[in-house]
């Protein structure tokens, strides 16, 4: 019952779709807003429709109805509460319609108050973004159902099916297969909404900019409507990211946070573009330039956003056999096909209302070394892109199979990171328009100077590995010249006699966008020295020991004191090894690296032991143990530096995201901002 | 020369050595991925050499001395091409059939390391590594799969112990 309402939300969903693309169509055609409006409340009803499909799975969930396939592939009887309802998106139906109940919410927000202003663009924005959702739903309502349900077939064969087939009855398997082990963690629960909140989020943009080319407003106007949905985008990209890194970190059991396998490298290429996209449209707004760029950036993140929600829910993986292993990679690479298409074509079409008459005056002006940024990016995206398809690619060339590893991605990536770095140092100091080289030298001696310093410090104390004395001075550079930024801000506000905080608070007022950004790329250091650290200094080992022995490792040492066995009532038994950490001969931590077994899925999972300083980690793998009368256990040990760096980098990043997307306080100030830009622009 | 011409040399420059290090990059850690069957038949040409295979887990095999922490078992082939899979019934069947199949080629896999957690009776094993002079390979990586128990959810590290 419960099942047919929810596939009949889906399928009056798709329906729904259709008609907002038809209407708004046919309202453009005939150029009559009534039908215009028809197409919105259609698509705002798509948010409530969605809704009803999303409850219906999830009560499924929740009532343990095992004759639902879905159902009994993600859950068992044994998982808590709040494991079934994330199970919502633990696999690949349901995460599909997660996907659609996103977009239908970001379409209700954006569409649900009445479009005063702007209205050309509306029936364009309707169009993307029902085409977009059509697409989804569709996938779900005819190849990826989540509703559909366990027949046994007359000569005893168990298929699934949405409706009864010809003589079958309908089969409930006791219980479910259960959600992976090394899926039930606070981390892995919170990442795909996160970073399925980034993707769909980017369609906004998109949306906009679409229709901007079709209406031919090649103003910034699009840009500034969707700057926040974009900066909200990219926040919640990042988040998805940090946490798949720290989830990978605390439960793979590998000690690494990052290990380029092409799923990861398809969430990190959206981010990459998205990226580069909020930096170069900032030139636009300003300056009037860029504005093809900008285009081909937003389309290319629209793309991506899609084969990244297909890469990382298709069964593509790792395995070389996979390009279109699942029923739906054909379908997506035609979406994919298709949309790109059609976007490079109505780009062209437009290429020439696009050109702007200013050129980029000075090679080290701020728009100069934001285009260079770009292009970093782009470089960054353009390897990615490589290492991902390069299998398959080799493969139609030579016929044969030849993959590339993570070494590639940190050879190819490394030194662009750093060219990176260094510009993200640089850029902020330049002028728009005009700059001098004397004058920027002059602003990025003292920071200069005080990197430098770093550095040698750095070498002093016995680091000598010249990548990572390169790593730690760009850092040091980069937080120099914000820091500097900083104080001279806040310097001359307390010249006219504020206090120091309210003269940093008010600065950060002043102008969120600059200031936040400049606490984002202080994030971006802290995880650079972070990765610096862990990619140039981590060392392991690992030994079987007997009780009361220990295993020394870069100034540790750790005692196997004992070992824990119990069955919880969850359906998994549980080994505990308890790990005194000395460090200097003093005594520093207590640790219990586990392995819990889970029979349902005859699985065991690696909880490892860390103690975490800023300093460093040490981290403690459970790898086996002998039954309790031998008292012995073997362990891998890995010693981390610097790694809570990166997390303490990645909170600083969304916060200074936050700043910056937060709303001005006084929108007036603003808006005339803009309104003058435009002028110059049009001017121009 | 005019801004605009050296702006256009600054982004040459940065294609070409995006360029370089792709090309740099991929000489220096292309792998070519072969199944048992290939690895084989090109067994002088390739003995030695970095290579990432694939294979069928035989669950009887699978020794692990935790001492020494030092894992052995041997793998089957399994077709290499999607097609191939699909035709015989997806990778789960063919993954069954390659392993109670006695006539299929075999290839005994070494490691040293924790035992991954996903290592089981017909994973779909994906190694790195190279053949020795003996005829085993040993391994420096490896990566399991196991298709008929869950959706593909998780990544790739995840399936395996990573050196």
């Amino acid at each position: 019952m419960l099942a047919n309402i929810g596939y009949g939300a889906l399928v009056l969903t798709f329906l729904l779709t259709l008609y907002a693309v038809i209407a708004a169509s046919y309202g453009l055609y005939r150029k009559n807003a009534a039908w215009v409006e028809s197409a919105r409340n259609a698509a705002v009803l798509t948010f409530p429709m969605l809704t009803l499909a999303v409850v219906s799975i999830v009560a499924l969930l929740l009532s343990n109805q095992f004759g639902i396939e879905y159902v009994s592939s993600v859950t068992s009887r044994e998982m808590p509460l709040y494991l079934k309802i994330t199970a919502l998106w633990g696999g690949q139906a349901g995460s599909l319609v997660f996907w659609s109940w996103l977009m239908s919410g970001f379409a209700f927000v954006l569409l649900g108050r009445p479009w005063k202003r702007d209205r050309e663009f509306l029936p364009w924005v309707l169009i993307v973004t029902m085409v977009t959702l059509a697409f989804f739903v569709g996938l779900n309502v005819f190849v990826e159902n989540p509703f559909a349900r366990l027949w046994a077939l007359a000569d005893g064969h168990i298929i699934k099916a949405m409706f009864r087939p010809h003589g079958a009855i309908p089969y409930v398997p006791p219980d479910g297969q259960g959600l992976n082990p090394l899926l039930r963690h606070p981390g892995m629960i919170a990442h795909p909404p996160m970073l399925y909140l980034g993707f769909v989020a980017f369609v906004i943009p998109y949306a906009f900019a679409m229709a901007a080319l079709v209406t031919g407003r090649t103003d910034a106007r699009w840009i500034t409507l969707t700057r926040r949905w974009a900066l909200a985008a990219w926040l919640f990209l990042s988040l998805g990211l940090l946490l798949g890194m720290r989830w990978s970190y605390d439960v793979l059991g590998w000690g690494g946070y990052w290990g380029w396998d092409p799923v990861e490298v398809s969430a990190l290429m959206p981010w990459l573009s998205g990226t580069a996209f909020l930096h170069s449209v900032m030139i636009q707004e300003k300056e009037g330039l860029l504005k093809h760029w900008n285009m081909i950036l937003i389309i290319t993140t629209y793309a991506l956003v899609i084969f990244g929600t297909f890469l990382t829910r298709s069964g593509v993986l790792s395995s070389v056999h996979a390009f279109a292993q699942s029923a739906i990679g054909p379908l997506f690479f035609t979406f994919i096909g298709i949309t790109f298409t059609i976007s490079l074509a109505v780009l062209m079409y437009r290429w020439n209302d696009l050109k702007s008459d200013l050129r980029i005056e000075s090679l080290l002006s701020r728009e100069a070394l934001f285009a260079f940024n770009n292009m970093i990016f782009m470089g960054i995206l353009v390897i990615c892109f490589w290492g991902v398809i390069f299998p398959v690619i080799s493969e139609l060339v030579t016929g044969q199979k030849v993959t590339v590893g993570p070494p590639f991605f940190e050879k190819a990536t490394g030194p662009l990171f750093a060219l990176m770095l260094l510009l993200m140092g640089i850029a902020p100091l330049s002028a728009w328009g005009y700059a001098s080289a004397k004058r920027l030298g002059r602003l990025l001696a003292v920071p200069f100077g005080i990197s430098v310093l770093v550095a040698v410090g750095v070498y002093a104390i016995g680091i000598h590995k010249w990548g990572a004395l390169l790593g730690f001075w760009l850092s040091a550079f980069v937080a120099a010249v914000i820091l500097d930024e900083f104080v001279r801000g806040v310097r001359a506000r307390m010249r006219r006699g504020e206090s120091l905080p309210v003269a940093f608070m008010r600065l950060l007022e002043r102008d969120r966008r600059r200031y936040g950004g400049y606490i984002v790329h202080l994030g971006i250091v802290l995880m650079a020295i972070g990765i610096v650290g862990t990619h140039f200094f981590a060392t392991e080992t690992q030994a079987t020991i007997a009780k009361g022995q220990s295993i020394s490792l870069d100034g540790y040492t750790m005692t196997y004191d004992g070992l824990q066995e119990w069955r919880t009532n969850d359906g998994r038994d549980v080994a505990r090894a308890i790990i005194s950490v000395y460090k200097d001969g003093k005594k520093v931590a207590v640790l219990h690296p586990r392995r819990d077994f889970y029979f349902d899925s005859q699985q065991p999972m690696t909880i490892p032991g860390v103690r975490s300083t800023w300093e460093d980690d040490f981290y403690v793998i459970l790898v086996d143990w002998q039954k309790i009368s031998e008292e012995g256990a073997t362990f891998k040990v890995f010693h981390k530096p610097l790694v809570s760096w990166i997390w303490t980098g990645g909170l600083v990043l969304i916060l200074g995201t936050l700043i910056a997307a937060w709303p001005e306080a006084a929108p007036e100030k603003r808006k005339k901002r803009v309104r003058r830009t435009r002028r110059a622009v049009a001017r121009a | 020369m005019s801004g605009r011409l050296r702006f256009i040399i600054g982004g040459v420059l940065i294609a070409g050595a995006v360029v370089y290090l792709i090309f740099t990059a991929t000489k220096a850690s292309a792998q070519y991925f072969l199944t048992v069957n290939e690895l084989l038949a090109r067994k002088s040409e390739l003995v030695g050499k970095n290579v990432r295979i694939s294979g069928a887990v035989i669950g009887d095999t699978i020794k692990y001395d935790p001492q020494k922490l030092v894992l052995s078992f041997t793998i089957a082939n399994v077709p290499g091409s999607n097609k191939e899979i699909e035709a015989e019934g997806g990778l789960e069947k063919v993954l069954h059939e390659a392993v109670i199949d006695p006539n299929r080629k075999h290839l005994k896999v070494v490691y040293h390391g924790p035992r991954p957690d996903m290592l089981k009776n017909e994973a779909q094993a994906i190694i790195t590594g190279h053949l020795g002079e003996d005829g085993v390979f040993y391994a420096d990586e490896l990566l399991l799969k196991c298709p008929s128990h869950y959706e593909d959810a998780v990544p790739d590290q995840v399936e395996g112990g990573k050196k």
